[in-house]
């Protein structure tokens, strides 16, 4: 773990008042602050142990203490306290048998009260991991919960209407990654061969755009990079760019009909980007006649040539 | 060299001087609590209090930070100014009312009575410790934590910080710690100069020529009993 703080207080080195981001990326990464992740930035940014233990003990946003799988914010400010957040608050006290501030025994919720979530006409406002419950009631507290348990990540996917299947396609070879036979979220999967550490297995990615539902042949720990391979031609799927979030390459897969998708080779950082371009070669209409033709085949735009 | 103008009589200082170090250098007495030569200025007690400005645009300032300006006029005895800082030490008795430093201040500045809710504190958050160990013991070994109504001073996670020489000059400083002798629970000791003794002071019969600063000090009268 040391090793990790290590390279986030390198990444961050020569920044002036840099001790806020440092923290801010290591609770981001184990979700609090352990205490010998505040020794080894103290001791990597030269300052004393009680200089960063100041900074995070000022801010609430961090946490000393190990916090829950969920996190759940109750919103206290002038807004929502006019209607009844602090009932609301009081409710999830009861239901999760814990204080605001407190982590439940087995380490599933984390309940907090904050003072605005920026979202005052919509109060009362409950964050449950990022996601936002609106003019909530005392009787939809439970329910919130229940939805919590059963993941705010796995996307409904037929209500959703920004959510749509995609057939992908290997920007090398052409054949299609799409696997009729195993099916998630009700659609064909797409199929890839993967390889992290010593393991070399498949995975199958949901082709809905917008569900990140995935599954894989082993666990795949959070925060590996994973190698990405075509399962028929067996070439590494690894494109020019880098994940802004997180730095680690993307893999490019083709999309029919043109246009390029790149999703984050991370376990856990759900980046991606979608170009719907036709200048990809393979989908040029001009590649018969093109002068700058690539006979190898791969993604290549006109752009390169120039 | 700038020219201030202090309660009528001009002086000349250096620049950079501070309101505080060119009124006493005149002779005007101004109370300080949180102030120490040798210490960076913090503003923490502003006990120092003193008006600048004529007119409308008459304000407070801590002396102990304002640098001197050239033709500021200063009034270290106003009637604002004395009201201000009866207010202050008002306080300050309110919330460490066992301290001798804020008692005498409170004495010497005709402060009688004070009019709000009574507590017991054992810290007035003035920073003296933070600095004496930073800037005189170059340890850092205790500062300031959390924030608002939390805010306390001690060592990270509360234990006794590595870097920490148990110089007990935070104690020395300090001026209303006299409940801060944490003897009893050694492992989460600031000062534990009476530890450091060997053997240790509670072995021994008299305590008057030890290194302990608190008298009497609470570890002996403990043991005494």
């Amino acid at each position: 773990m040391s090793y990790i703080i290590e390279k986030i207080v390198k990444k961050h080195n020569g920044e002036l008042g840099g001790v806020i981001a440092i923290l801010e990326e290591i609770q981001s990464q184990h979700s609090y602050l352990p205490e010998s992740a505040l020794k080894t930035v103290a001791l990597e940014t030269g300052r004393s142990l009680v200089e960063i233990y100041g900074v995070a003990t000022f801010y609430k946003y961090f946490s000393l203490k190990p916090r829950g799988e969920h996190l759940i914010s109750v919103c206290l400010g002038t807004a929502c306290h006019v209607r009844q957040g602090s009932v609301i608050a009081k409710e999830f006290e009861d239901l999760l048998g814990i204080h605001a501030g407190e982590t439940t025994l087995n380490k599933e919720f984390s309940l907090e009260t904050v003072n605005c979530l920026g979202a005052c006409a919509r109060g009362p406002i409950v964050v449950v991991d990022g996601h936002y419950f609106s003019n909530v009631k005392k009787a939809q507290v439970s329910q919130i919960i229940k939805k919590a348990r059963e993941g705010l990540d796995s996307t409904d996917v037929k209500e959703d209407q920004r959510i749509f299947a995609i057939k992908l396609r290997c920007p090398y070879c052409n054949h299609s990654l799409l696997d009729p036979n195993y099916l998630i979220d009700d659609n064909p999967t797409v199929r890839l061969t993967i390889s992290f550490g010593r393991k070399h297995g498949w995975l199958r990615l949901s082709s809905l755009y917008g569900s990140y539902s995935i599954k894989s042949e082993y666990e795949i720990p959070i925060d590996t990079i994973v190698d990405f391979f075509c399962p028929h031609c067996h070439t590494e799927l690894v494109g020019s760019s880098s994940c802004p979030t997180c730095n680690a390459p993307m893999v490019p897969m083709a999309i029919y009909g043109g246009g390029l998708i790149q999703i984050c080779s991370r376990r856990g950082c759900k980046n991606h980007m979608m170009d719907l371009v036709n200048s990809i070669c393979i989908n040029c209409e001009n590649r018969h006649t093109c002068k700058f033709i690539k006979p190898e085949g791969g993604v290549w735009y006109c752009e390169e040539y120039k | 060299m700038i020219t201030v103008n202090i309660n009528g009589l001009e002086v000349k200082v250096e620049k950079g001087t501070t309101l505080l170090e060119a009124a006493r250098f005149l002779g005007f007495p101004i109370p300080t609590l949180c102030h120490m030569d040798g210490l960076h200025s913090y503003g923490a007690c502003r006990l120092c209090v003193v008006e600048i400005g004529e007119g409308t645009k008459a304000r407070l300032v801590s002396s102990c930070t304002y640098p001197a300006e050239e033709g500021l006029k200063v009034r270290t005895a106003s009637r604002r100014v004395i009201r201000t800082r009866k207010m202050i030490i008002e306080l300050l008795l309110a919330s460490c009312p066992q301290s001798k430093t804020i008692q005498d201040i409170a004495a010497a500045n005709e402060v009688k009575q004070q009019r709000f809710k009574q507590e017991y504190e054992d810290c007035i958050l003035c920073g003296l410790c933070v600095r004496m160990c930073e800037e005189q013991m170059m340890a850092k070994a205790i500062g300031f934590r959390g924030r608002g109504e939390k805010r306390s001073i001690g060592t990270p996670f509360d234990v006794q910080a590595e870097v920490c020489r148990l110089c007990g000059g935070c104690m020395y400083v300090c001026p209303v710690c006299m409940l801060r002798c944490t003897y009893n629970e050694p492992e989460k000791a600031i000062c534990g100069a009476c530890t450091n003794l060997s053997p240790p002071c509670v072995d021994k019969e008299q305590y008057a020529d030890m290194m302990c600063y608190m008298e009497p000090c609470v570890a002996c009268e403990i043991n005494k009993k």
